[in-house]
């Protein structure tokens, strides 16, 4: 059950291009934990050849970053190898002295590590530590190193690289860092190079910008690549083999196109299935949606009467069915000037006006620092604008406070990001749940655990959850307890600031078809704060691309992703990984990125499978342009 | 892009697939319903049972509360009858650690001090856990101006030491008695919880579950008693521990200099002072209140110790 047979037969392979640089053999890696022993990694095997590159693909926990640290032995303090081999360029390195591996770790094997925002120590100029690896790979020292240190930085791809040399890592920017962190891991010239999640906290277009550096640069070098990611859509685009990690075991390996076209094992089709950038298509068909938003409306006028109480009555100036509508909305920021007491104002949010319509979902996308999360935090009244309106129902909410801001929190709930920060770590499950109906005084107790286990059963949790605390949840499951909880006071609007972009893609998947589900269900109107254009595609009706503060492009989903007008949306389109790979049952997106001459607009609006779905989404496109 | 123009040294990559049965397809992100709940609070427990450091100084705390509580249990003298023809004793049958000068029975007098030494420990503990900590909380809570204000009156108070503090207290009372000391130890030995308190709250409320909150309609007053405390709470637990040994330290400091309990109070500190004399003729009378005083106060350090790693988030499971 191992890859012995891609293994060439020892005879005659030692001198030949055959043998592979790095061969690992049935490794197994076993962990020591409070609870027993576990096993992080199980009979794996896999082959690097020179000048290759292979990508480990896999969820967090599959041991594809456990394996990979194994070559260089720099496996956590409770993990060890327990079994298999690990030969590189022949020689067995699975037990060798410390002394030898720290000869291998510099001198052959090159590492770029996932965080670039914590390899870099602060305290240091990033020179500095460039020409500390140098100097502890005997390479170069002193006047030399420097030197080598600049053009190390400049064959990284950083502009200016003598100048950068002598500043501090905050002064960088994250992809200024990887590219960094890029030059350290080829200081030594090492025949392998290891880079683990490169680019997962990056933005895709400075992703991009630095795989396509590290691409040629590798291949300039000869240098053998084996990659870490989760991104089977960046594996294929990135490697000529893949190799599919699943609980600590390989279940397929193979080359890149043909693992992806023709998968044999289960969770690889499953996971091609899942991944957002490979085959990503409105969750529902149109006519499905046209239900939802009629529901949506009946939805509305039953919960929300127009009664004598004039603030709940929809105003008369409503023009449109819109549910929210944005309107010159700006945010400054103060920014400390030169001298303490002098600020420059930093406009966040400049000048954003936009309407989602009633049970639809409007996505905001943008990279970081594009003022899309801001524009979020004013619409949850977390924020105070600096100019503009935000209307709910036609009500200007930006002056509410009190019982009327009250009102307004309990039809308006936002899921955030990070899974891991937005459930009290104190709070079981039930109470975490039970909070926002206690807050506004709905129900006795009885009443509030049925509805408890409603929503649990909505969210498809087990209603034993219940008593369980957050610790004891993965990020998924505790995503799914905050879409219970913002769902606990039948909100009409969900505001989702980036609710899925820290959960794996099967997560992800099946959390976003939650909450499309939900949206049927409840007639939700959903906004989408999020960088990742594949899920926008996944999930939106509308979209609005924000750079710097501004919206830059705003329409249907099918007119941004089909036709994008700005040379800033079809290079964020260009930039998603894997958009380009044919795959049955996909749809293909192929945006010629800005720099290229335009010749002929490949636009393939109705790839094969996309039946249900025309190419102008008629619904999203009622209440837009 | 898939570099087909780059010819790979690879022999011939073949398709490999792992046989299904080995490699089982779970369900995706599937709900573990067989471990019992455990709370965060139950997690730790879990954790400082099984610490043999958590465990020594808790039995010694416990036997340190139990002598304080019930010291006629160990002793049959009276701490207080000092009877000059028994002066000077050696450690013997009737006086097992032997009498002091005043011919006080030094063992009496060890047991006895347990109770001044825990109870005026615990109160400026409590005392001053509630005053750093309100005014710790609310400063980082509330944050602005308020905080600006409150974070310079703790560096005042923060600047005088607390014997020093102690001392000039004595000399405008002239006398002291445990409520004193009590009040003297918590008015100026809040501060350090009072900064950990502030900087626990404000790395708190910065998280999502309290912006969550907020978004809810919870009011201020409940996001910081409901959410925000609780959260931030631990390192306060862990310091005020610590704080008891201090405390206990710093009460026999005083005694030991003659400003704190008056010298008819039976306590380690005034007995330290006494002893000090007779340090080269009869060691026992220095040895024992001091072994005493060492043992509570490095127990209630140990048990702090303890705590902050049963806390301590990195170590708490996902």
């Amino acid at each position: 059950m191992t890859t012995t047979a891609t293994t060439p037969e020892p005879a005659g392979s030692t001198a030949g291009p055959a043998q592979p640089l790095l061969e690992i053999r049935d490794l197994e890696i076993t962990f020591t934990t409070s609870s027993g022993l576990v096993k992080g990694v199980r009979s794996a095997s896999l082959e690097v050849y020179p000048g290759e590159t292979v990508a480990i693909v896999g969820e967090s926990g599959s041991g594809k970053s456990t394996t990979a640290m194994a070559i260089a032995h720099l496996l956590a303090k409770n993990g060890s190898i327990t079994g298999g081999q690990i030969l590189f360029e022949g020689r067995d390195i699975t037990h060798v002295s410390e002394k030898e591996i720290r000869v291998l770790r510099g001198d052959q094997v090159g590492l770029v590590p996932q965080d670039p925002m914590s390899n870099l120590n602060p305290m240091w100029r990033v020179g500095s530590q460039i020409q500390e690896t140098l100097a502890a790979n005997g390479i170069a020292k002193g006047a030399e190193a420097r030197t080598r240190t600049v053009q190390l930085l400049e064959e990284a791809g950083l502009a200016d690289a003598e100048r950068r040399a002598q500043q501090y890592p905050h002064e960088f920017s994250g992809g200024m860092k990887q590219r960094a962190l890029i030059a350290m891991g080829l200081a030594a010239r090492p025949k392998l190079l290891v880079a683990d999640e490169p680019t997962s906290a990056l933005d895709v277009t400075v992703q991009q910008q630095i795989l396509d550096h590290l691409d040629t640069l590798t291949e300039e070098l000869g240098v053998a690549v084996l990659l870490i990611t989760h991104d089977l859509g960046l594996a294929a685009e990135r490697a000529q083999h893949l190799v599919v990690m699943y609980k600590g075991q390989v279940v397929e390996s193979g080359p890149a196109r043909e693992l992806l076209q023709n998968p044999q094992h289960p969770y690889t089709r499953r996971l091609i299935s899942a991944a957002p950038s490979l085959a990503s298509r409105r969750l529902v068909s149109a006519a499905r949606r046209a239900e939802v938003r009629e529901r949506a409306r009946e939805h509305a006028h039953e919960e929300h009467p127009v009664s004598a109480d004039g603030d709940r009555s929809p105003a008369e100036g409503a023009t449109s069915d819109a549910v929210i509508q944005v309107q010159n909305l700006s945010k400054s920021f103060p920014i400390r000037g030169s001298v303490p007491w002098r600020s420059t104002p930093f406009l966040a949010v400049d000048d954003v006006s936009f309407e989602i319509e009633r049970g639809t979902t409007t996505a905001i996308v943008g990279e970081s620092g594009s003022g899309k999360s801001t524009v979020a935090q004013m619409m949850l009244r977390l924020l105070e604008p600096t100019s503009g309106r935000v209307l709910f129902e036609g009500k200007d909410v930006t002056t509410y406070s009190g019982q009327a801001l009250k009102t307004l929190r309990r039809r308006v709930q936002p899921i955030f990001q990070n899974p891991y920060g937005t459930l009290d770590p104190m709070y079981s499950i039930f109470r975490t749940i039970e909070e926002p109906l206690r807050l506004h005084g709905i129900g006795d107790a009885k009443s509030r655990e049925t509805k408890v286990r409603d929503l649990l059963d909505k969210v498809a949790l087990p209603s034993e959850m219940m008593r369980r605390y957050p610790n004891e949840l993965s990020g998924g499951q505790r995503q799914r307890v905050a879409i219970a909880r913002a769902l606990a006071l039948d909100p009409e609007v969900v505001i989702c600031d980036e609710a899925v972009s820290a959960l794996d893609v099967l997560v992800q998947a099946q959390v976003l078809e939650l909450l499309n589900d939900l949206q049927g269900e409840l007639g939700l109107s959903y906004l989408f704060i999020t960088h990742d254009l594949a899920v926008v595609r996944q999930i939106a009706d509308s979209t609005l691309v924000m750079e710097k503060g501004k919206v830059v492009e705003q329409g249907t989903t099918d007119e941004v992703f089909h036709s994008p007008q700005q040379d800033y949306t079809k290079r964020l389109l260009a930039a998603i990984p894997g958009g380009s790979i044919p795959l049955a049952g996909a749809e293909m997106i192929e945006v010629d990125a800005p720099e290229v001459a335009p010749e002929d607009e490949q636009t393939d609006a109705t790839g094969p499978g996309s039946e249900d779905e025309g190419p102008i989404d008629p619904f999203a496109s009622a209440g837009h342009v | 892009m898939p570099s087909d123009a780059i010819p790979s040294r690879r022999p011939r990559s073949e398709h490999w697939v792992a046989p299904l049965e080995e490699t089982p397809l779970q369900a995706v992100d599937a709900a573990d319903t067989t471990t019992a709940p455990r709370s965060l609070w139950g997690d730790a427990l879990h954790n400082l049972i099984r610490n043999p450091i958590f465990v020594i100084s808790a039995l010694l705390i416990l036997f340190v509360l139990f002598v304080a509580a019930f010291p006629q249990v160990f002793t049959s003298q009276d701490p207080r009858f000092g009877d000059l023809s028994r002066a000077n004793q050696p450690p013997g049958s009737e006086h097992p650690f032997g009498t002091s000068r005043q011919g006080y029975d030094i063992m009496a007098r060890t047991f006895w001090g347990a109770r001044t030494s825990v109870v005026i420990g615990f109160f400026a503990m409590i005392g001053s856990t509630l005053i750093g900590g309100v005014i710790g909380a609310l400063a980082g809570y509330l944050g602005g101006w308020f905080d600006e204000v409150i974070s310079r009156v703790t560096d005042i108070f923060f600047a005088v030491p607390l014997i020093l503090g102690a001392i000039v207290v004595w000399t405008r009372l002239g006398e002291m008695n445990v409520v004193t000391v009590v009040l003297v130890l918590s008015v100026f030995g809040w501060t350090n919880i009072a900064r950990i308190m502030r900087g626990s709250v404000i790395s708190t409320k910065s998280q999502d579950f309290v912006t969550s909150s907020v978004a809810l309609g919870a009011s201020r007053s409940s996001v910081l008693l409901k959410h925000v405390i609780p959260n931030a709470i631990a390192p306060v637990i862990v310091t005020a521990t610590v704080n008891l040994g201090v405390f206990i330290v710093a009460e026999a400091t005083l005694s030991f200099l003659g400003v704190g309990l008056p010298t008819s109070s039976v306590s380690w500190g005034g007995d330290i002072s006494d002893a000090r004399d007779a340090l080269r003729t009869q060691p026992s009378m220095l040895f024992y209140p001091s072994v005493a005083l060492a043992i509570t106060v490095l127990s209630f350090i140990m048990l702090g110790d303890a705590v902050r790693d049963a806390l301590d988030p990195k170590a708490r499971k996902r």
